[in-house]
């Protein structure tokens, strides 16, 4: 791999940047995209890279061609990926479900906006539901649910790894405001900080002549029996439930004698954060839970943080209405925990907002 | 004495699939077996990329001794575009029906062919939507019965026929290899068929040949019923020629 940024550096960069040089280092050859706001600082950012590193880059006719030209060149053996938002997204999901039927190994990074429909080009929460569980599967997908420009980098560099190591699609679930925003950034080469990328294989077109007999592949996602897709359905679920441990990630703070736990994801984390330091300086006893994966999800370890902390309410904030609170009462089903909302479909959830939410249900 | 009768079949088919699952006097058997003819005589079997559609065209999954990928409905163009310009020393067959190539896949064709794709396409054109019980094709023919055009394609309602090779030829450069064939004639199908992956394989551009096929199951009609269809029909409405061929044209 070249050394594309040298020794380690700290710029000052839109979370869209930041996307596009986390794709450039972690060794991505192909980006197929459709412009969308707010996502597309990601194409202009690698149409200037690629050329001067020999990546390649396709502007497709709509985003199910973009999201099928990247399930092409990842069955050809490539690092290949794809951005986009909103709409694109729901476009999206008739490739992304062929790619979760055919574990192919791609990446593609949500900018979320508001919805339904066009919505609005700035901000939401509201591509939970979608990203996790679209089209017409069973969610085996890999969704991280980034908070800075930091977690974009680092889970973009991680989440080619996780595609090309368990051949699940991975998505990085940001949004318009981590898109626009600026913010200090630190840029590292991954080998420097000993990630090995994993390198890229081919499901066609792969070694060896058929001529000289070699197996031909046969790559298929139909089926003409029940029972022929109940085996395979199965057994990628049994896979997917066996990693699940290792794939899920979260962050959680101040929660062993926490009397409410504020749930959040994404940019509204920093809210939680900020809003969790306040009320403990004022003597009320918050605690802060994120999901950085929303699938798979951290369910032990939110029970358990529930558990151990005895907390009486959970708060679930989010700029949706309710798509992280129906997720994870799905995954914590049996709490008795009293489940309290802010929700704020579209737009943004600063500290002060939290705050007054948790005053008002103590 | 004689020696056993020996069915030749092309090295490049997959004899574990084999007999094919097309229905009796199906058009795509016809189709498939002048393209694996065509990839035997290029000598192309280790570098092909078939891909299929979904459509009648999916049973074609496993047909070859090719790598081969099946992609969804309308979207084998895509697919083979992303490997195509991913690994340009594949040769990428996308293979599929009217409804997906003129239909739910129509915008991916018209674009692919402006931008002069480097991918051979073949559209089997059987005026109807085969796999899902012969209702109406953008290829019916004016006044033929299909399961959704009970009492015959009315152009006033849902217009003409979509003639594919016409308008892909106005999107299209000179490199560009565009031709309509028709299972009725062997040779001259074989012949486009390899000139569409001999331009491709030269570099030249978009390579996309549209044959006219049999669905006799879903015309239920007998054999002669089905020819006479073919012939007397549907090579009248639809021209069976080359449109453009960019090869043996000077320097490329
Ligand atoms: C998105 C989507 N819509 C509809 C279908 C159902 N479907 C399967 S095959 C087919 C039509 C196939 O017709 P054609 O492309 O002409 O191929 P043929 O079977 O005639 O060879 C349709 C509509 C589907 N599989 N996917
Ligand atoms: S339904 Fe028609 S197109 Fe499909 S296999 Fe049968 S004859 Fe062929
Ligand atoms: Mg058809």
């Amino acid at each position: 791999m070249p050394n594309i940024i040298g020794a380690s550096k700290k710029s000052f960069v839109t979370g869209n940047e930041t996307a596009a040089w986390a794709c450039l280092v972690a060794g991505a050859d192909m980006m197929f995209g459709y412009p969308i706001t707010p996502q597309n600082e990601i194409m202009h950012y690698w149409t200037r890279l690629a050329p001067k590193y020999g990546r390649g880059f396709l502007q497709t006719e709509d985003e199910l061609s973009a999201g099928f030209t990247v399930c092409g060149s990842v069955q050809s053996g490539k690092k290949a990926f794809t951005a986009t938002a909103g709409p694109g997204n729901v476009l999206m999901q008739e490739p992304f479900g062929m790619a979760e039927a055919m574990r192919l190994p791609l990446l593609a990074i949500i900018q979320q906006r508001g919805g339904p429909s066009s919505g609005t080009v700035v901000y939401s929460q509201q591509e939970v539901t979608l990203t996790t569980f679209g089209g017409n599967g069973e969610g085996m997908r890999i969704v991280y649910s980034t908070a800075s420009h930091q977690d974009i980098y680092d889970y973009i560099i991680k989440g080619f790894n996780m595609a090309w190591k368990h051949r699940f699609p991975v998505f990085i679930l940001g949004d318009g405001y981590q898109a626009k925003m600026r913010e200090p950034l630190e840029m590292y080469n991954p080998e420097d900080r000993g990630i090995e990328m994993v390198k890229p294989y081919p499901l066609i077109g792969v070694e060896g002549k058929i001529s000289a007999g070699r197996e031909p592949q046969h790559l298929n996602n139909i089926y003409s029996l029940e029972e022929e897709l109940y085996e395979v359905v199965m057994k990628v679920a049994a896979e997917y439930e066996a990693l699940e441990d290792s794939i899920v990630e979260y962050d959680e703070k101040n929660c062993d004698d926490a009397d409410i736990i504020i749930l959040s994801h994404g940019v509204v984390s920093r809210a939680a954060d900020d809003a969790v330091k306040i009320l403990r300086a004022q003597g009320i006893k918050a605690g802060y839970f994120r999901p950085i994966t929303l699938r798979p999800y951290p369910h032990k370890q939110l029970r358990n943080a529930i558990a151990k902390s005895g907390a009486k309410k959970l708060l679930i904030a989010e700029s949706a209405y309710g798509q992280l609170e129906r997720l994870t009462k799905q995954e914590i089903f049996g709490e008795t925990i009293k489940i309290e909302s802010l929700f704020r479909p579209g737009v943004g959830i600063i500290d002060y907002d939290i705050i007054n939410k948790v005053k008002s249900v103590l | 004495m004689n020696a056993p009768a020996v069915l030749k079949v092309p090295k490049s088919w997959y004899l574990p699939s084999k007999p094919h699952k097309f229905c009796p006097g199906c058009g795509h058997g016809i189709v498939l077996k002048a393209l694996g003819e065509v990839i035997d005589e290029l000598d192309i079997q280790d570098q092909t990329i078939f891909g299929c559609d979904i459509g009648c065209s999916l049973l074609a999954w496993d047909f070859f001794a090719c790598d081969s990928t099946q992609t969804h409905h309308g979207r084998t163009t895509p697919v083979m575009v992303g490997i195509k310009r991913s690994r340009p020393e594949l040769v990428c067959i996308g293979y599929m029906g009217d409804g997906g190539g003129y239909s739910i896949g129509s915008q991916h064709l018209v674009n692919a062919a402006v931008r002069n794709e480097k991918i051979t396409l073949i559209l089997v054109n059987n005026t109807n939507y085969g796999m899902t019980g012969g209702q109406m094709a953008p290829t019916t023919l004016p006044g033929q019965k299909t399961e959704t055009s009970p009492y015959g394609r009315d152009p006033e309602t849902t217009g003409y026929p979509t003639m594919g090779p016409e308008f892909l030829s106005e999107l299209t450069p000179d490199s560009a290899y565009i031709a309509r064939a028709s299972v009725s004639k062997y040779k001259q199908l074989k012949k486009y068929l390899k000139s569409a992956l001999r331009n491709q394989m030269e570099g030249n551009g978009f390579s996309f040949v549209e044959v006219l096929s049999t669905c006799p199951t879903n015309w239920r009609t007998n054999a002669g019923q089905t020819w006479n269809f073919v012939e007397d029909e549907m090579e009248k409405y639809f021209p069976v020629k080359e449109f453009k061929n960019p090869l043996g044209k000077g320097d490329k």
